[in-house]
């Protein structure tokens, strides 16, 4: 079972490394790029649990450790 | 008066603050390692500047869950003085003993430069020995000092007079070109509701004599000392009519 979890900075707050790729995307030509936000992915493997076990692990470990709820958001999928 | 200086893996701070206070401050200090259980009877810990953990995953968010914060969380919540600097003050917000949350600086850079800072708020132990609106010049170096919350609890901190330090000029205004960093209010420094426990992002120990640029930073030191003696003092005063 694997999780993969996306760590996202929430909407009110500044990100200026995505603003610094959304200018370097406008410099290089991509003039389409209305805003972009970095955030991060973080890939668990996940052994001994069933899939609804991972989801509620997996939503734990989020919210004690791998996003802190004051600047960011989270959300996962599993996947077997 | 004991100190205790915590040392993460990582913590880069830890001996020019153990240095501060026993060299300059001339008082006894315990140094404390991250997997300790046991606080050895401290009136005072200090959480240092540094890198603690890699800084991996987030600013403070790995040193958090280590042994001697566990202790650090207990001390805190007995009324114990808690002292968070740079770092220190990122591993305070990611325990949840302060509010808010410290992010990538405004303009992505890593900042390294002397800064003046306002004294907001005197009635804490950090800041007693301070004016109300003294300016201090103390220096800043870090990536991430950029102090963020949710305008409900930063309306909170302001009504509750808890932010202690703001970035200013050498006039003592507070402008967008003093802030270094992006932080609201130009908040450099912040105590919990109770006033124990003060995180800041300038680093007081670097600044504890003159030839360092700046003695402002001992003013910090020497103010938790001499409340700590107050509050002693105040103790041993209401025992006497019983002797």
């Amino acid at each position: 079972m694997r999780a993969r979890v996306f760590v996202m900075p929430k909407p009110e707050v500044l990100d200026p490394q995505g603003k610094a790729v959304a200018r370097s995307l406008h410099a290089l030509g991509f003039t389409e790029v209305a805003d972009a936000r970095v955030g991060k992915l973080i890939e668990l493997e996940l052994a001994g649990v069933d899939r609804e076990q991972a989801r509620e692990r997996t939503r734990a470990m989020c919210q004690k450790l791998l996003a802190n709820g004051v600047i960011e958001d989270f959300s996962f999928e599993i996947e077997e | 008066m004991r100190w205790g200086v915590v040392t993460f893996p990582g913590s880069n701070d830890d001996r020019d603050t153990l240095w501060a206070i026993e060299q300059v401050l001339c008082e006894p200090a315990v140094r404390l390692w991250h997997k300790d259980t046991d606080l050895q009877g401290v009136d005072v810990v200090v959480l240092p500047g540094g890198f603690s953990y890699g800084d991996y995953l987030r600013c403070g968010a790995m040193a958090r869950f280590s042994p001697v914060m566990e202790k650090v969380v207990e001390f805190a919540a007995a009324g114990g003085l808690v002292w968070g600097i740079c770092n220190g003050f990122q591993v305070l917000c990611e325990a949840g003993l302060l509010p808010g949350a410290l992010v990538r600086n405004r303009d992505r850079r890593f900042v390294c430069a002397p800064a003046y800072v306002r004294v907001e708020e005197t009635d804490t132990p950090f800041t007693h020995l301070c004016r109300r609106g003294e300016v201090l010049r103390i220096p800043i170096k870090h990536g991430e000092g950029c102090y963020v919350l949710d305008p409900a609890t930063l309306e909170r901190l302001e009504r509750n007079r808890q932010v202690i330090l703001r970035y200013v000029d050498a006039n003592g205004r507070v402008t967008p070109e003093a802030n270094p960093n992006g932080s609201m209010g130009n908040i450099a420094g912040i105590v919990n509701e109770q006033r124990n426990v003060f995180g800041l992002m300038p680093h007081p120990e670097h600044a504890v004599e003159k030839w360092m640029g700046s003695d402002d930073g001992l003013k910090l030191f020497q103010s938790v000392v001499a409340s700590f003696r107050n509050v002693r003092s105040a103790d041993q005063t209401a025992v006497a009519p019983g002797h």
